[in-house]
């Protein structure tokens, strides 16, 4: 478990205190994935650096399992790094080691085991990330893809029981990262590793994670489960992001609403209500006439869902939402 | 043409060879053991580093710049009693050794210092993630990257001194460039002056050939 409580961290500029963050209070359960999202700049790197002290705050606590990480000695502290595992945008590979050597690496710092130990654990890592025909390769010699997947096996070596991503996808073309995001959902679920994922792309969020926290302006805006931020968002910048991964141009969409005639709702169906023929059972039954402005239909992590934006003419609107809501479908009126 | 390279001995010319060699060779292996670790102190210790001290990279910085920039010429001259308590002479080939390190081993900490400091961040930060030690760093991490840039850097160094090596013929130092001062020059020997010059030439080639060479024997990028 990691929490933050009561977290700042700020700057001098030109003789000038800045503030780059603030972190009331967050807590990330042990062996759930959770992602951090936000513009450049919100300030999620610094809250992910903060949990191995690759940046140190200027107030308040960061307590990852039960230890005060802000109070460790400086031996003591790199004990605790060699428990959590990081990996990075552009990998940070070591250009001169080759693949077995850079995952052997942090096996090397940690001086605890033997050679032929660190070959076995080497082998068993690269063949777990799908890389072992490349062991001998240098990192210049590999794509994107492979690379970020040595450094998934190298941020692996040592068994941490925490996982660092620091926008480790964005590098990436979509097909790479659809594959690295799912590697990383497998090391989840086969080793119960408590990942926390920083990234500026809700579509990884949602492919991933199980809770979410929205930052802007160096502040968490929105926490809670992933399906509850991404089908109800609140915020604004919540909002925003949501759109942006819909590939909806917001503004188009806003004008749609504005000329749609009747009632506009929005529908979210959840899990087993979205395969069910709800919606035209519904709306025959009372008459209902309606035309869809926006839909979408996908997963969250593995819950299918269905999102539809309707606007609704005719019979009786207000009895067809009422039955909509007592089938289990989420009704909101936009309008 | 055989009139022409009359004044040449070429016995003379070859011992004169070897003696360059043994200077920049000497020199080059003192001046890389005294370079290397004051320019990774001068990483180290500079902005925003793994041991930010302002006032050590200070001092350092400006002991550096002080013997880079007084003339060699000087530098050879003003060492003479230095010289002479090292190795108990300030002439021939023993005695332009300590000048010569005094020279090159600022340069090549310089050189080193920029090495490193090319070295991506990111590899530092995730060194220190893995919960590696400063030493752990410079030498699992931090070298091996920059090795190529640190031979580039032996190799600026090598032809420095060679240059720097042909000047110690002034103080009396020995060498190729000894043979072109008090032959070439103060004899009058035209020949003689044109065959040291060449094989200084051929020498400068030669070791920037070999230093590219190993830049990119190790270059993994």
């Amino acid at each position: 478990m990691i929490e933050f409580d009561g977290v700042r961290k700020t700057y001098r500029v030109r003789g000038q205190e800045t503030l780059a963050l603030e972190v009331e209070r967050l807590t990330i359960e042990r062996g759930e994935v959770f992602g951090i999202v936000g513009h450049s700049g919100a300030g999620k790197s610094t809250l992910l650096r903060l949990i191995n002290l690759l940046e140190r705050p200027s107030q308040g606590r960061v307590v990852v399992e039960g230890e005060d990480v802000t109070r460790l000695a400086p031996a003591q502290l790199r004990a605790f790094r060699r428990r959590i595992g990081m990996i990075f945008q552009h990998f940070n590979l070591l250009s001169s080691k080759t693949v077995a050597e850079n995952v052997a690496f942090p096996l090397r710092i940690a001086g605890t085991e033997s050679k032929a130990a660190i070959a076995a654990r080497v082998e068993e890592l690269l063949a777990l990330v799908g890389l072992s025909e490349h062991a001998g390769k240098y990192p210049a010699q590999l794509s994107g893809g492979q690379k970020q997947r040595v450094g998934i096996a190298r941020a692996l070596a040592c068994r941490p029981s925490i996982l660092l991503s620091d926008e480790a996808t964005s590098a990436l073309d979509p097909q790479t990262t659809r594959s690295v995001l799912q590697l990383l959902s497998d090391i989840n679920r086969r080793l119960g590793l408590t990942i926390v994922l920083v990234t500026h792309e809700m579509d990884a969020v949602r492919r991933v994670c199980d809770r979410v926290a929205v930052m802007d302006g160096g502040r968490v805006v929105e926490t809670g489960p992933v399906s509850e931020v991404f089908l109800h968002p609140r915020h604004p910048t919540t909002r925003e992001f949501v759109l942006e991964s819909e590939h909806v141009d917001t503004s188009e969409f806003l004008e749609n609403l504005r000329k749609a005639a009747g009632r506009v709702v929005r529908l979210t169906f959840k899990g087993e209500a979205t395969y069910r023929p709800l919606l035209g059972e519904v709306v025959r039954r009372f008459g209902v006439d309606f035309s869809i402005l926006a839909g979408r239909i996908d997963h969250i992590k593995n819950v299918p869902y269905g999102q539809l934006t309707l606007s609704l003419v005719g019979g009786d609107v207000e009895e067809a939402l009422q039955a909509l809501a007592g089938a289990g479908v989420d009704v909101e009126v936009l309008r | 043409m055989t009139q022409w390279l009359v004044n040449v001995d070429w016995l003379e010319i070859g011992r004169a060879c070897w003696d360059t060699l043994v200077m920049v060779g000497v020199s080059l292996f003192f001046a890389v053991l005294l370079g290397l670790p004051l320019g990774i102190a001068l990483f180290l210790t500079g902005k925003r580093q793994l041991l930010e001290q302002p006032i050590v990279y200070a001092v350092l910085s400006f002991v550096v710049n002080l013997l880079r920039s007084v003339p060699f010429v000087i530098l050879l001259i003003v060492m003479i009693p230095v010289t002479v308590v090292l190795v108990g002479t300030s002439l021939g080939v023993p005695g332009a050794i300590p000048p010569l390190v005094v020279g090159g081993a600022p340069l090549f900490a310089r050189l080193v210092e920029t090495a490193l400091r090319e070295v991506d961040r990111g590899i530092v930060e995730a060194t220190q993630a893995m919960g590696a030690t400063v030493p752990q760093i410079v030498f699992g991490a931090l070298l091996p990257e920059a090795l190529p840039g640190i031979l580039a850097g032996v190799t600026v160094t090598s032809i420095t001194l060679v240059s720097y090596a042909a000047m110690s013929g002034v103080i009396g130092g020995g060498g190729l460039g000894d043979l072109a001062i008090r032959f070439g020059y103060q004899r009058f020997q035209t020949d003689v002056m044109v065959i040291t010059v060449a094989l200084l030439v051929v020498l400068v080639q030669l070791l920037q050939m070999l230093g590219d060479r190993l830049v990119l024997r190790f270059s993994r990028r």
